[in-house]
């Protein structure tokens, strides 16, 4: 057996990530493709768990799939929008976007291939320890990030006093 | 402290001998189907054993007397007779629904617990999804219920569904923050968000002892948060009969409307299992530091036993309230949570990290 258990659960993994990922994209009604994005996001979150960065995982599960797709939903839900988007596409259009997905993929690859990352083994699973992404993210040394952090949260808190703002009405 | 009921010597022993016949990845295999069919029975067990005490504990502070006629005296049959007959119905789809997004509702919201109460500690060595974040994982699990609750409501095509969904989605994404920092607090003084080591931490006391007077408010918002989790009273205004027929799932009948029920039983097993799991010492047993012979006698109890019992006190203590307290209006709801409950939820935090840093837990 040259293949494991491991790598298998990879395949099946990322085979279900790419066809729902081209299913967001083609579906012609908003709240399926709401859904195809949640299933390719359980998909990024199984990756995690596979490299043993369940952290990660269930950040992805909590954040992505649990916050914004539902918010996601819920403005699709509150909106009027028109539940079927029959848009016609030219054949110009058409053209130009296969092209420049075809270029993107073979860049893509050209850079994996050449890094040499699709050529190493998946790691084995072991478990990165929780203590260790807490020290990472909280610490002051060198490749430790306490300031990002705290530089993103000070922008999200921007981010919302914005929104606030914006959908504030006059008085 | 002995443990005699260890279940890891079993499961090694088991593990061993499936792969002296078969290469370890097949012996792996089986093994997860196996432990995969005994959760979803005892996920159906539990079910019906809650429905029968919901019936007979709703009849009591009712001064009724529930179910008494089918098999026996105590109509203990009733319950699986109601499962039967809901598994012969026909399952029904409405004109004008989308589809595939009505059918996939129902079994996003079983996903969602059926992972939450994968990752419940029913004995030593019973632990059965053990990872190193386990809590925080049960948190990110049961956020993804929600969605699916939503995709019912939309996808049903009607006024009512549409305007249960709405409600018990912002409630329950509301009372989620709750929730969640009441667990954070418990981490803080635990120290690890690993379950197992939650459990043999609390070894020398359970944790609502050890850290006194912040675990008990902590403990507190918890049970009232994940009430309103549940769905269940007084917090079950998705399905307010009076104004919204039942709610998110009005349009689904047979074994669909089933699982929205049997999800919600069990997202109260599983609110109630947590409790037991960071508050109440999961299946440790009853330990005093001091009265060693107290501590033996106790730890003859086998730790599914002791795991059971507490969490089946918790579901009584919440039945109780669900049962007393009068419905609330989704502006009261919303009111409760952001104004009083998540405030209180993040000073009860800051306390017990003070306590922690102090040293004032035991």
């Amino acid at each position: 057996m040259s293949i494991s258990l491991q790598e298998i659960v990879f395949y099946v993994v990322a085979a279900c990530i790419t066809v729902f990922s081209v299913m967001a994209v083609t579906t012609g009604r908003l709240l399926r493709a709401a859904t195809y994005l949640l299933f390719v996001l359980f998909g990024t979150a199984a990756i995690y768990g596979i490299l043993g960065y369940t952290f990660l995982g269930a950040v992805q599960l909590m954040v992505y799939a649990g916050g914004i797709v539902v918010l996601y939903v819920f403005s699709i839900m509150l909106t009027r929008s028109n539940k079927d988007m029959k848009y016609r596409i030219g054949y110009a259009k058409l053209f130009s976007v296969l092209a420049s997905v075809i270029v993107g993929a073979g860049l893509m690859l050209f850079l994996i291939m050449t890094n040499g990352f699709a050529l190493n083994v998946i790691p084995q699973g072991d478990e990165l320890p929780v203590e260790k992404v807490g020290m990472a993210l909280m610490g002051m040394d060198k490749y430790q990030f306490l300031l990002p952090f705290e530089a993103v949260s000070v922008l999200l808190l921007a981010c919302m006093i914005g929104a606030i703002l914006i959908a504030r009405k006059e008085k | 402290m002995n443990d005699y009921y260890n279940l890891e010597a079993l499961t090694s022993v088991i593990h061993a001998a499936l792969c002296g016949v078969m290469p370890e990845w097949v012996a792996l295999t089986i093994e997860c189907v196996i432990v995969g069919v005994i959760i979803i029975l005892l996920y159906a067990v539990l079910a019906v054993i809650m429905i029968y005490m919901e019936r007979k504990v709703c009849a009591a502070f009712q001064c009724r007397i529930g179910p008494n006629r089918v098999g026996g005296k105590g109509g203990l049959l009733q319950v699986p007779a109601d499962v039967l007959k809901i598994l012969i119905k026909e399952i029904f789809t409405p004109a004008h629904v989308d589809k595939f997004l009505y059918s996939l509702a129902p079994y996003l919201v079983i996903l969602a617990s059926v992972f939450t109460f994968s990752c419940l500690p029913w004995n030593n060595g019973g632990l059965i999804l053990h990872m190193n974040i386990g809590i925080f994982f049960v948190l990110a699990a049961s956020s993804i219920g929600v969605l699916g609750i939503l995709l019912a409501g939309w996808s049903s095509d009607s006024k009512y569904t549409l305007m249960g969904a709405m409600r018990s989605g912002a409630m329950i994404i509301s009372y989620e923050l709750s929730i969640g920092i009441s667990v954070l607090t418990m981490v803080v003084m635990a120290g690890t968000m690993d379950i197992h080591e939650l459990v043999m931490g609390q070894a020398d006391g359970w944790n609502i002892f050890k850290g006194h007077i912040p675990a008990i408010l902590a403990f507190i918002i918890y049970l009232i948060a994940g009430n309103a989790e549940a769905n269940r009273g007084p917090f079950d205004l998705a399905e307010a009969e009076q104004e919204l027929t039942a709610g998110y799932h009005t349009e689904y009948s047979g074994m669909h409307f089933g699982f929205f029920y049997l999800a919600e039983y069990m997202n109260l097993f599983i609110t109630a299992g947590i409790a037991t799991t960071i508050f109440l010492g999961g299946w440790m047993p009853l330990h005093v530091p001091g009265l060693d012979g107290f501590n033996a006698v106790m730890d003859y109890i086998p730790g599914i036993v002791w795991f059971l019992g507490k969490t089946f006190l918790v579901i009584f203590l919440l039945m109780w309230i669900r049962w007393t307290y009068p419905r609330l209006r989704i502006d009261q709801i919303l009111t409760l949570e952001w104004k009083y409950l998540m405030p209180s939820a993040l000073v009860v935090l800051v306390l017990m990290t003070f306590c922690t840093l102090m040293g004032w837990t035991f």
